[in-house]
Parts: C-alpha cells; structure tokens; sequence
C-alpha cells in the first residue's frame, strides 16, 4: 500500500506529532523531516521531549495523532509492519545494550542471521567488516563486559551497521561516558556521516552537534522552538536557545 | 512389637529414600514443564492468559500441599476416578512445584534488564526469537540458583505424600517404626537421610549464587 519513498521524499518525516504520558503532554505538535545522507541534531533540556520524538520514529513509543513516515512506513498507524520497520531503522540507546551473553561476533550476526536469513559464514565476513568501520576487528571473540563503555557503544553501533539500515538514531549515546571515551564514541559517528549514513542524533554535545549536524531541532517544552542549520547554535533567534547555549551547553 | 533394627529394616528405609529422589524428579520434571509454560503465559501479551496464569497460581499457592494431595487422591476417588498413589502424588506435586517455579522464573525472566528486549527489538528480532535468543539464556542463568534452592523444597515436601499411602522415604519410616515402636531413633535416621539429600543441593545453590555474580555486569548504567 505504501511504496518505499523516492529519494526526493525524506527519510523521515514527522508531522503535529501529539504524545503524552498521562497528564502531562510529552509532544505538542511536533514537525520536522530528515533527507537522505542528512544528520539531524535534536537537542534541549531534559523533559523537552526531545528523546521521547526520537523513540516514536522507531515505534518504541506509540503516538496519540499526527503522522509520522519512515522509510515508507506509516509509523503512527497501528498496522504498521514494525519488523519491516526496524530493518531499515537503527537504534543505538545511551546503554549501549549489548547481549552480555553472546560475544561481540554474536551479538553482531544475531539478527542478520535471525531476521534476514544470512548463512553464518556471511555474517561472520560481515561482522568483521562493520568492527572493522568502528575500529573494533581485534574485540572479535570478546564478551560486552571485557570492554570500556566506549568501546561497547561502539560494538553495539557495529551491531546497527550490520543490519544495513537507512537511517540510523542515536539516543544520548554518549551521555554514560567520560569524554576520552566520548570522543572515541563521536569519532565513529563522524566517519559514518562523512559515508553519507543519514542520522537523527539526541545530544548534549553541543560542539558535536555544531560539527556534524546539517541541520539543528532545538526542542522546548515539547514543541519544535527553533530549527535550521547548525549555525542556529552560534547566532541563536529565540531567546529560550540563547539560554540553552549560552549556559555553558556550547563546549567546542 | 517385635526385634531390633537390623538390615532388612534398613534396606526398606533405603527404598523409601529411592522413591523420595523418584517422587522429587517426576516432581521437578513435572513441574518444570507446567511451571515453564506458567511463566511464560504470566508475561503473555494476552490479558486474559495473564490473567488465567495468575489466577491458577494464587490458588496453589493459597491451598497447602496437603490439602492438594487428599483432593487429587480421594477426590478423584469420589468422581469415580480411581488413581494409584504415585499418580496422585506426581499430579498432585506437579502442580504444586509448577506453580512456584513460574512464578519464580516469571521473576527471572523480568529482572532481565528492559532495555535488553528494546535492543532486540531494535534489531527486528520478533518476539519468539526476543525470548529464546536473547532473554531465556540471560533468564536461566539467574534462574538457576534459585531453582535449585527450591529443589530443597520439593524433596521435603514429597514426605507429605506418605498421607496418600505412597512409600517414601517418611511413610517407610512410619511403617518400620508400627514394627519396632523406635519412634526417636527411627525419625532420627529418617530426618539425618533428608538432611544428607537436601544439603548438597543447598551448597550447591549458594555457590552457583556467588558464581552467577561475575558475567552479568552489563547492566544499565543509571
């Protein structure tokens, strides 16, 4: 019923997306689309919902109304094929969440091998290949608890990679680690923009954002308060975006 | 009231003991089987096979074993349903055991960190291949010290059935003490063989708890 996009369509498009948890209304009537090879930063404060509209993308958290289309996919509907869905999404969490009993190879060939059917030899090359993007080739036979933080972020975004999605989300995936680690972490999600990767990120790192993002969401009170290029960050126009950078939240 | 311990004697405690290991394995086998299927429909998407689970638990486990053992022998018995004692026994305790080790591997199962299924879920993996690859083997290795502490609980309980007439362990310690009339001595072997079962599973239990302290450290950071 719903043919997968044209490339001049967006990856991902939001539109007066409404959500709340009980009383308090989480998404007001949020719009924002994402085209292909683009990097979206969302940023605000904590509780601006900015995390919430990034889990409705991949469907953790159902919407109350509006319209949201990813890949293709009518995600607001409730007959949405959510397995589809998530083949052409992938998630990175700030937990990084990796399986602590299976090694890193496991962890990485698991749904290539489950989902899409891929006999083992292939998914092992491929394994390889996507520690190889993250710089990991050597944590092969490791488990998650032999590694650093940051090198678990990193397995667990080669685990994405592997599923060979079209757009990728990163929800605050380096806000559990020290900033040695952290950039080792922004480090990989820099290069996979640089391969093009179409990204929407939550952060708090404004410098990152400022970098990478080819376009800012400044998110307030669940409402989408300021939007446009990275610039925005440097020469706020709303004064709540002046006070969000100018607290100290723009590090370079 | 007739003679002295002697090895005869001895050797029939040493069956009943036999048939107390058989009773706890049919029991534990039983039970596990059940118990499986219990938690899994008590974290069913389903609320009505939530609800039917959680309902068959609280009964058993508001009923006493004994009470459960007398309705599967005589009752049965009464609808016309005649049943040896070690059938009634192994209904009987199946369907106790059962109740308890799903509501225990229920527990294990969602102390499996939450973020764990959205990660799978995250992957495409549906929901059988959530479970079976990527929460079970996280859930048995927590389940398994607790299932077998409670294994210590099923084999004391299995002296119950010696009220239905079956010979275990306790019902032959109360048959050669109608012979002897040793009640002390004859208890005292009876409660030294329980012990001499029970206390290998309990250290057992306690070191697989120590051991199940490494590897699992890949837990949420607050």
């Amino acid at each position: 019923m719903h043919q997968n996009a044209p490339s001049s369509e967006p990856i991902v498009s939001l539109r007066d997306v409404q959500k709340s948890f009980g009383p308090l209304r989480v998404l007001d009537g949020v719009s924002f689309a994402v085209q292909r090879g683009e990097v979206l930063a969302l940023i605000g404060r904590s509780g601006s919902g900015k995390s919430t509209a990034l889990r409705c993308i991949d469907r953790f958290e159902k919407v109350d109304g509006g319209e949201i289309v990813v890949c293709g996919h009518r995600v607001d509907r409730p007959d949405v094929d959510l397995r589809a869905l998530r083949q052409d999404v992938g998630i990175v969490f700030q937990s990084y969440n990796l399986f602590p009993h299976l090694t890193i190879e496991q962890n990485i060939t698991l749904a290539p091998c489950a989902v899409k059917g891929i006999a083992t030899a292939q998914a092992r090359d491929l394994a390889r290949k996507v520690l190889a993007q993250v710089g990991l080739e050597e944590k092969l036979h490791a488990y998650p608890e032999q590694l650093s933080g940051g090198q678990q972020q990193r397995a667990a975004i080669a685990r994405s990679l592997a599923m060979q999605p079209k757009v990728m989300l990163f929800d605050e995936v380096t806000s559990a680690l020290d900033p040695e680690l952290t950039a080792e972490v922004l480090k990989v999600i820099e290069q996979l923009a640089a391969d093009g990767m179409t990204m929407v990120m939550v952060t708090h790192e404004m410098g990152f954002a400022k970098g990478i993002a080819d376009r800012i969401v400044f998110m307030h009170r669940g409402k989408v308060h300021e939007t446009g290029p990275a610039s925005i960050l440097t020469s706020p126009t709303t004064p709540e975006l002046t006070q969000f950078v100018g607290t100290g939240n723009l590090k370079s | 009231m007739g003679g002295h311990l002697n090895i005869n004697h001895l050797m029939f405690l040493g069956q009943g003991a036999l048939w107390t290991i058989g009773l706890s394995v049919i029991a534990l086998i039983g039970g596990g089987i059940v118990g499986f299927v219990i938690a899994l429909a008590r974290i069913s998407p389903l609320k009505s096979v939530r609800l039917a689970s959680a309902t068959y638990v609280q009964l058993v486990q508001g009923t006493p074993l004994l009470v459960i053992l007398f309705l599967g022998y005589f009752g049965l018995a009464a609808i016309g349903l005649k049943v040896s004692p070690l059938t009634a026994a192994s209904a009987s305790l199946t369907l106790y055991v059962a109740a308890y080790l799903g509501e225990i591997w229920r527990g294990c199962i969602q102390s499996v960190p939450k973020p764990q299924w959205e990660a799978a879920e995250g992957l495409a993996l549906s929901r059988t291949q959530r479970m079976s690859k990527v929460i079970l083997p996280q859930a048995i290795r927590i389940a398994t010290p607790p299932t077998v502490g409670f294994m210590v609980q099923i084999i004391k309980n299995t002296s119950l059935a010696s009220v239905v007439g079956f010979v275990e362990l306790m019902r032959s310690g109360q048959i050669v003490n109608n012979s002897l009339f040793e009640p002390f001595a004859i208890y005292a072997i009876i409660a030294v063989t329980y012990f001499a079962m029970c206390y290998p599973l309990s250290l057992f239990s306690q070191r697989l708890e120590r051991r199940m302290g490494r590897g699992r450290s890949n837990l949420a950071p607050a």
